[in-house]
Formats: C-alpha cells, sequence, structure tokens
C-alpha cells in the first residue's frame, strides 16, 4: 500500500522527465556553459577547461570599454525609439482599420504583409532602396526635384531604424485590432449616447480598455528590439564606424574577430540580464492584471 | 419633454428586411414598452431611437423634427442597456459622471448632481468602487444612475432587467415603477417579460415578426386582444386555445368541441355570425375558468385534472378536454384530486374568439 502511494506520487514527475532533460540539455547547458565561460579569459581555440579562471574581470572590462558603452546607447536608442514609434503607428493603424467596410480584410492581410519576410531579406530589399543611385528612396527625391540622401553613410541609425519599424509594425498593428475588436460594444455604444466624440472615445474608452493588452505587446517587443541582429548586419554592418554596431552585433564581432569569447558572454550576459528584467516585469504585471480580476470576481460574489 | 414619432419605419439588413414600417406614437412623459418575442424586432426599434442603428427608411421624429440623421449624443437620450455596458476602468461616480465631464461642467455640479442621483437609487456608499467590485443588481442602478445624471429628456431601457435573477428582477421592477413616478421623463422599454410589461407600462405595444401587432394600456390589450398572438402573449399562464364549431341551436350560437358545447354571450354570437364562419378558435384565459359543480352544461366544461403545479395562493392545473389540454388557476383551498373529472365554469365576458384562418379577434 505505502509503495503504491509513493509510486503515485512519482509518477507525475516520471511523465514530465523527458521534457525535462531536454530543457535541461538544451536550454540550461548551454546557459551555464556561457556564464562560466563569461567568468574565464577564453580563445575560440581553446576548450574551455584549458581556459583560465579570471573572475569579474571580463565584466569590470566591459564597464569601462567605450566601445561597449557605444553599443549598449545604440542599442537603447535604437529599441526605444522603434519601440515607441512602433506602438504609435500600430495603434493608430487599428484605430483606424477598426472598421467593417468592403475590403478591409483584404486590406489588413496586405498590413502584416512585412511581418512575414525574412529578416534578411528585409535587410537586403531595404538596403537597394536605400542605395545612393539606384534606390528608390533617392530616386524618388530626385523625381521631385530633390537632393538625394547618403541614407546609410550619413543616417545610418536612422536608416535602420526606418527598417525595423516597416517591419515589425504590423505586429503591434495585429495586437492591437484584436483588442479593439474584443472590447465590450455596448460600453463604446453607452459612450456614443453619453456624448463622447470620436476623440473622446478613443481617448476615455478604447485606450484605456486596451491598456493590458498593449502593455504586454510593447514588452514583448521591446525584449525582440534589444537582439535585433539580421537587419543590421545586412543594412550596415554595424558601421559606419561604431553608429550602428548594436549589442547583438558587438557581441558577434566581439567572439569572432576579436578572438574574446569570456568577454562576448560577459556582454551576453549583460543583454540577458537586461532582458530578464523586462521578462520578469512582464509576468509581474499578468500576474497583477490576474490577481486582480480574481479580487475583484470575488469581492461580488461575496456580496452577491 | 417631446413627443416622439415613428414614422413607417423599416429596417433591412442587406436585403433582409426585419422591420416592416413601423408607425408609433408617444406621448409626453409616457412609459411606452415594446414587447414580443426574441427577433420582433423591438431592440433593432430601440436602437433606432438612439441612433445606434442606421435607419433604412421612414423616420423617427421628436417633437415634430425628424432625428433619424443626428448623431446619438444630439438626441436628448440616456439609455440603459441589457448588459449595463458599465466603463469598467471606471469607478461608479465616473461612470455616472462621464457624460457631464465630457459637457465640461463645473466640477462642484457634477458632484452635486452625482450625489443625488446615487442617493436616490441607494449608491452613495459605492462611489470609489469600480464595476467589476458590484453585485449584478449593484451595477444595475449604476447603469440606471448614469441615465438618470445625463437629464435627458427620454430614457430608452433595452431589456434591463433580463440578466437578473427572479428575485432581484422583481425588487428592481418596482424599484422602476417607483422611480417612474418621481421622474417625469419619457420612457420606452423594450421586454420579452409580458409581466415587466403589463406592471410598468402606460402603454403596451406587442410586437411579433417586424410589425406592430396591437398596442394601448395593459388593461386594454389584456381583455381586448384584437388577435391570437396578441392574447397568446399577453398572461400568464396564456391563453387556452381550442378548435370549436359555431353551431345555431334554437337561437343561440353555440361553439361545439370536442367535451364541451358553450353558449356564446349576444354580443359575440352576433359578430361570430355576420362573418358567417362555420369554425372558429375560442379562447379562454385560465383565470376565467372557476371551479363549480353544479354550473349548467352550456357555460362549463368537464375537465379532467392531469397535473396540479401548486405556486402558493394559486394552483394552475393542466386538465384534458377531449385531446385538448386546457390549463386553469384555481385558489389553492379548492379541493381538487389527480385524475378526476371535475365542472369548471366559464365566465361569459371571458369567451374569445378567433378567425381560424386569420387569427383575428372576432
Amino acid at each position: 500500500m505505502a509503495q503504491r502511494t509513493s509510486l503515485n506520487r512519482i509518477t507525475p514527475y516520471m511523465f514530465v522527465a523527458p521534457a525535462a532533460l531536454v530543457m535541461i540539455l538544451a536550454l540550461f547547458y548551454p546557459i551555464s556553459y556561457m556564464i562560466w565561460g563569461s567568468f574565464r579569459d577564453w580563445d575560440p581555440s581553446q576548450s574551455l577547461s584549458e581556459t583560465e579562471f579570471v573572475g569579474l574581470a571580463n565584466y569590470a572590462k566591459l564597464l569601462v570599454d567605450p566601445a561597449f558603452h557605444a553599443s549598449f546607447w545604440v542599442t537603447m536608442i535604437f529599441a526605444f525609439t522603434v519601440v515607441t514609434v512602433e506602438m504609435i503607428l500600430g495603434v493608430g493603424l487599428a484605430l483606424l482599420l477598426d472598421r467593417n467596410i468592403r475590403g478591409m480584410s483584404v486590406l489588413r492581410t496586405l498590413f502584416i504583409l512585412p511581418m512575414m519576410i525574412a529578416p534578411v531579406v528585409v535587410g537586403l530589399v531595404w538596403r537597394y532602396m536605400y542605395h545612393q543611385t539606384y534606390g528608390t528612396f533617392n530616386r524618388f527625391l530626385e523625381s521631385i526635384g530633390l537632393e538625394g540622401v547618403n541614407w546609410l553613410g550619413q543616417n545610418p541609425l536612422l536608416s535602420v531604424i526606418m527598417a525595423d519599424i516597416w517591419q515589425w509594425t504590423p505586429f503591434i498593428f495585429i495586437l492591437s485590432l484584436a483588442a479593439l475588436q474584443s472590447l465590450p460594444k455596448s460600453a463604446l455604444e453607452a459612450a456614443r449616447i453619453d456624448g463622447a466624440t470620436g476623440w473622446q472615445q478613443i481617448i476615455y474608452i478604447k485606450l484605456p480598455l486596451m491598456m493590458p493588452v498593449l502593455i504586454v505587446t510593447m514588452l514583448l517587443r521591446l525584449i525582440d528590439a534589444f537582439k535585433v541582429l539580421e537587419v543590421i548586419l545586412v543594412l550596415t554592418g554595424g558601421g559606419p564606424g561604431l553608429s550602428t554596431e548594436i549589442l547583438a552585433l558587438r557581441i558577434a564581432r566581439t567572439a569572432r574577430e576579436f578572438r574574446e569569447l569570456g568577454e562576448a558572454a560577459a556582454m551576453s550576459n549583460y543583454l540577458l540580464m537586461l532582458l530578464m528584467v523586462l521578462t520578469l516585469g512582464m509576468f509581474a504585471f499578468t500576474r497583477w492584471q490576474e490577481a486582480r480580476a480574481r479580487r475583484l470576481k470575488f469581492a461580488a460574489q461575496e456580496e452577491g | 419633454m417631446p413627443t416622439i414619432r415613428l414614422e413607417r419605419l423599416v429596417k433591412r439588413y442587406g436585403a433582409v428586411e426585419v422591420l416592416h414600417g413601423i408607425d408609433l406614437d408617444m406621448a409626453e412623459h409616457e412609459f411606452t414598452v415594446l414587447v414580443g418575442p426574441s427577433g420582433c424586432g423591438k431592440s433593432t426599434t430601440l436602437r433606432m431611437i438612439a441612433g445606434l442603428e442606421d435607419v433604412s427608411d421612414g423616420e423617427v421624429y421628436m417633437d415634430g423634427k425628424p432625428i433619424s440623421n443626428l448623431d446619438p449624443k444630439d438626441r436628448d437620450i440616456a439609455m440603459v442597456f441589457q448588459d449595463y455596458a458599465l466603463y469598467p476602468h471606471m469607478n461608479v461616480a465616473k461612470n455616472m459622471s462621464f457624460s457631464l465631464r465630457l459637457q465640461k461642467r463645473p466640477q462642484a455640479e457634477i458632484n452635486k448632481k452625482v450625489m443625488e442621483v446615487a442617493k436616490m437609487i441607494g449608491l452613495d456608499q459605492f462611489l470609489d468602487r469600480k464595476p467589476g467590485e458590484l453585485s449584478g443588481g449593484q451595477r444595475q442602478r449604476v447603469a440606471m444612475g448614469r441615465a438618470l445624471c445625463r437629464d435627458a429628456s427620454t430614457f430608452l431601457f433595452d431589456e434591463p432587467l433580463s440578466n437578473l435573477d427572479a428575485k432581484l428582477r422583481g425588487q428592481m421592477r418596482a424599484e422602476l415603477a417607483l422611480m417612474r413616478q418621481n421622474v417625469k421623463k419619457n420612457m420606452i422599454y423594450v421586454t420579452h417579460d409580458q409581466i415587466e410589461a403589463m406592471t410598468l407600462a402606460d402603454r403596451i405595444v406587442v410586437m411579433n415578426g417586424g410589425h406592430i401587432q396591437q398596442q394601448g394600456t395593459p388593461a386594454e390589450l389584456f381583455k381586448n386582444p384584437v388577435n391570437k398572438f396578441v392574447a397568446g402573449f399577453l398572461g400568464s399562464p396564456p391563453m387556452n386555445f381550442l378548435d370549436a364549431e359555431l353551431v345555431d341551436e334554437g337561437g343561440t350560437l353555440m361553439a361545439k368541441g370536442d367535451g364541451f358545447n358553450i353558449a356564446l354571450p349576444a354580443e359575440l354570437a352576433n359578430r361570430a355570425q355576420k362573418l358567417a364562419l362555420g369554425t372558429a378558435t375560442l379562447g379562454i384565459r385560465p383565470s376565467d375558468l372557476e371551479y363549480s359543480a353544479d354550473a349548467p352544461d352550456a357555460a362549463s366544461f368537464d375537465l379532467n385534472v392531469v397535473i396540479s403545479e401548486y405556486v402558493g395562493a394559486q394552483s394552475v392545473l393542466i386538465c384534458s378536454c377531449g385531446d385538448a389540454k386546457i390549463t386553469v388557476e384555481i385558489k389553492s383551498e379548492t379541493p381538487i384530486a389527480l385524475g378526476e373529472t371535475l365542472r369548471f365554469a366559464v365566465r361569459p365576458e371571458g369567451l374569445h374568439l378567433f378567425d381560424p384562418k386569420t387569427e383575428m379577434a372576432i
């Protein structure tokens, strides 16, 4: 009898075991390897066991490394700019296209196309469009009598920001549209009767009710923006100089060109910590939301 | 306070016409109830008055002015929705004052108005709660309070009590009746519940299939329904309908059917004879039948009691009369036993006849 009880208790863990094993091998092993490596002076030609333990030296070095600082700030500027602009455009488009007119579903599908294109392809297409003589933008500017712009040379950060906005606004757009369409219809009708104009409905009713979805969307997008790589790699390769060298690119270069695996690992860990804060923030937010909803429901039931 | 007039109001969704030319006049301060089964067009009519649905044809007049092209906010109306439609992110006070805040009224005036209305509907303890923290009945009150704060000339109610449980519904119905006496406004109320309609209305408008069937005071409609639909819809338990042949027996017109042979009162008989009908549908309300062992044959039914439903002071008997089933409402103390065949007298003024083809009252 006692044996059976203990077996019963173990059973669920046995079912979980294969998945847990895969997780440990595929997720925790590489991460621990990276964390361990970040404490060592590590050249790609060495195996990790041959390397010298240097403690926090890699981390300390990064804190005073101007190139890392530059990269860090480029990443911050890039991430916060694209997310801000994408939020404004995405939510704005959703508010505009949330209506039932003929052809709207086709239009909506067209709007989310950029998101479906592979980032490398996006990079190549935009590099062509930014080309100083043949590029779409400069030919257009010249055709209306304006001077061409040296997009990737003179305004590299702006150029990569524009490409990212083009690709990722649709993500915010579809999530906002879904949020909008699940708003309680009658509350909006009540607002119309209460005398709210279109703008007032957006500001006082729609946006506040969409807020939980918008906050999660924003955090997801921010986490993603910190890890951006391909489009920038193809468009500018991080240059000119360090002007568009975002952290992901800096990490790749440190590992491959400078052959400083330990330092690259430390840099990855800094990024990981930053993203962890954002992710935990997102979880905390959703848990807070759920707990609040439960509490309200409970309070309402108590009173009958 | 305006009078409201609907003129040949039509609503189409694509090729489907759901409202077929509604004509209706509502006087000042009148409490009008639109009642009918689901899908009869009553809510659509209300939403067209509110401006939430476009008018396909016809016109809505308020004090003689056409309003069907005005925005809801310009129509001087307030509305209470079936699901309350409260703003979930605002507390009770903010919900109630939303329209006043949009009008940029002075804060002191807004506070005064909200407090006044909250006291009236018993919500002054809950002003800083969010709708999620209130019970169904309280939310319902907030919805009413919001409409009252708006201070509009016309109140629209779209099945406001149908999300409440039976007890609370009865209580809110009484409160509505009270509010109606204190607040002199035009009220248009949509419901599928004929008890709400009967208890609240100055005027009931019975709708079915996108047409108005009949309108009038509750008593008029209950006593003199114009057709079988209205007769069957109003009243609980509903009216009994029996197929009958009309036969002249020695100068008296008799309604003769399976297990009954009832003499018709002279006035009704005259009207039936003018139409020269051979058959008719006989309608009798359950409350117009009365247990009476010594009633004459020509004014009574012999019914076999199949089921007795005890509902307190009254009992509802379901009896068989030939192949037909007849519902009878009697006082509970009447001594009856299941399976017995008993004699029930019918009040002559409780007899209704309907044309079997057109279903119109005779």
